[in-house]
């Protein structure tokens, strides 16, 4: 079964239609890559799965989205419970102003864990599963704010992972990044495989062809082709998809 | 003359311009120190501070009068902060889509302009007659928490404003409600911009003289008060009445009162500019 399935979606802000049709389903244990064009709606794409596009003021959509066969938007769906089942990173690292250790607890502190040991042991659980664990073990009472840009975001990272999803959504988490910070962060993609099903939003195609299995292009709002990251990027059926990731457009 | 020598010379014009006009400030503000300290500076001393007040102008002092203050300035706190920060929150955070909610905006902000002295009739008419709270220390931060309410509700909203969105998505993102991303994060966020707004009201309620006329505040009361519903008088009305006196050893108390008065705005204001500043420092 699908871990999630994409059944004729269309979103809109207010009159602007900015999603067509969308039908995707997406297998669990997978990455799969979202490319296309500046503005083409992946990250609008990407927002639907934990229902952030419910803050803006005039956002609308029809069609179902369903997690494990549950429609996430059903009525009786709390959104709170639905956010710790599906993280997300976004585009530019956003740690709390409060410590490394208070930042990777938080999603914890919310639903009530208080006990010392286990806040202890999701801290450094999550900061090795994040890459990050030996750069501030010594330190964990230090600032988040302190900490490099790259160092920012695999703290981001650690704090959605200590909330233990299933699913985790990445809005270009390495677009505001050196190489070697985003060497890192796809590396541990690849880590994160294992346990999760991961969404990433890119628009570096070397990237999207080296971390992902799955890749979708968007183009106006329509899911132009979605198929094996190797046809992709080798065979690709549609000649938009050809010209994007060939650098003709976009 | 192009173009550019001509932005050049409004532009050197409009410097000069403006200096001198911050200059004329200063100048008229420090003209206003130097005779009220050359006046009131010899008068202050332990004895004017500790001192009830008095027929006679040199055994006058102003201790029932900054006690009366003091305790206005808690109690408006205690009363008006609570509500002014609740209300700025709601409006901010889950009013902002209601129609009505635009409607209380505009009046909110209408009701900071209205003069102090409506606010004093209304005092009047609710706090001292209706709640029959009397000429009490209780009626007179009522009216002047009332006073305040709309400056401390835009400035909450204002601060909160300021709390970047990506601050709130995170948050969210993690599966926190609305109200504890409000708490654990908007909150302690805008603190220093919410306690900058706090102390400026309160500091312009500690120097507010009509309202307290008009309900009624004693100038002389021979003693401090010890509960809210006691009389009480308050410096800004104990230099009013001493400066409608004729005698001239009045309007030196005065003046030295007036000198007391200012050394708590300006202090207020002083812990207002460090609160900003030192927040302005801790943002990303
Ligand atoms: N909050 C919003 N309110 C109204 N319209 C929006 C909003 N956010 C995005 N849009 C519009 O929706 C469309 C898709 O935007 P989206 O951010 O999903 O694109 P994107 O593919 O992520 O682009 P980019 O690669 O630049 O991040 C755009 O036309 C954009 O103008
Ligand atoms: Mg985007």
């Amino acid at each position: 079964m699908s871990e999630l399935q994409v059944e004729h979606v269309n979103v809109y802000y207010g009159t602007n239609h900015v999603l067509k049709d969308i039908s995707m389903a997406i297998a669990p244990n997978t990455v799969t890559a979202l490319i296309g064009p500046s503005g083409c709606g992946k990250s609008t794409f990407l927002r639907l799965f934990n229902r952030m596009n419910d803050l803006i003021d005039d956002f609308r959509y029809d069609g179902r989205i369903l997690l494990q066969g549950q429609n996430i938007y059903a009525s009786d769906v709390a959104v709170e419970e639905l956010r710790k089942r599906v993280g997300m990173v976004f585009q530019r690292p956003n740690p709390f102003p409060k410590s490394i250790y208070d930042n990777v607890t938080y999603g914890l502190l919310l639903q009530g864990v208080r006990d010392r040991a286990v806040l202890d042991h999701a801290v450094e659980h999550s900061l090795r599963q994040a890459a990050l664990w030996d750069e501030v073990k010594g330190d964990l009472r230090k600032s988040a704010l302190a900490l490099s840009g790259g160092q920012q975001q695999r703290l981001c990272i650690a704090r959605v992972l200590a909330v233990a999803p299933h699913i985790l959504l990445m809005d270009e988490p390495a677009s505001a990044l050196d190489p070697i910070s985003t060497a890192k962060i796809e590396e541990l993609i690849h880590e994160l495989k294992q346990q999760y099903t991961i969404l990433i939003v890119t628009h570096n195609m070397q990237q999207a062809g080296r971390v992902s299995d799955k890749t979708g292009f968007f183009n106006y709002g329509q899911l132009i082709e979605y198929d094996d990251t190797r046809t992709i990027f080798t065979q690709p059926h549609h000649e938009q998809t050809q010209n994007y990731i060939t650098g003709r457009f976009g | 003359m192009n173009s550019m020598a001509r932005n050049r010379l409004a532009d050197r014009i409009f410097r000069v311009v403006g200096l001198l006009a911050t200059l004329l400030g200063l100048l008229l503000l420090a003209i206003f120190l130097w005779g009220l300290l050359r006046t009131g500076l010899g008068r202050l001393s332990g004895q004017f501070l500790s001192s009830l007040p008095s027929r006679f102008p040199e055994r006058a002092g102003i201790y029932t009068a900054l006690l009366g203050t003091v305790w206005i300035m808690v109690l408006t706190a205690l009363l008006a902060v609570p509500l002014g920060v609740a209300a700025g929150v709601y409006l901010e955070e889950y009013g902002r889509k209601r129609r009505w909610a635009a409607l209380l905006e505009i009046n909110i902000t209408n009701l900071a302009g209205v003069p102090s002295v409506i606010y004093g009739l209304l005092g009047l008419e609710v706090f001292v007659r209706f709640l029959r709270l009397g000429s009490s220390v209780l009626a007179a931060a009522s009216t002047l928490a009332l006073l305040i309410l709309p400056i401390l509700i835009v400035a909450t909203r204002e601060a909160i404003r300021a709390v970047p969105r990506s601050l709130r998505e995170a948050s969210l993102a993690l599966g926190a409600t609305r109200w504890q991303t409000i708490w654990y994060q908007v909150l302690p966020a805008s603190a220093g911009g919410i306690l900058t707004g706090i102390i400026l009201a309160l500091s312009r309620a500690v120097g507010e003289t009509a309202p307290l006329l008009v309900i009624g505040v004693l100038a002389y009361v021979p003693f401090a008060p010890s509960q809210p519903l006691d009389e009480f008088s308050a410096l800004p009305v104990q230099i009013f009445n001493w400066i409608s006196r004729p005698q001239h050893e009045f309007g030196v108390n005065a003046a030295a009162a007036i000198i007391v008065l200012l050394v708590i705005t300006f202090g207020l204001n002083g812990v207002a500019i460090y609160l900003r500043n030192r927040w302005r420092q801790q943002l990303p």
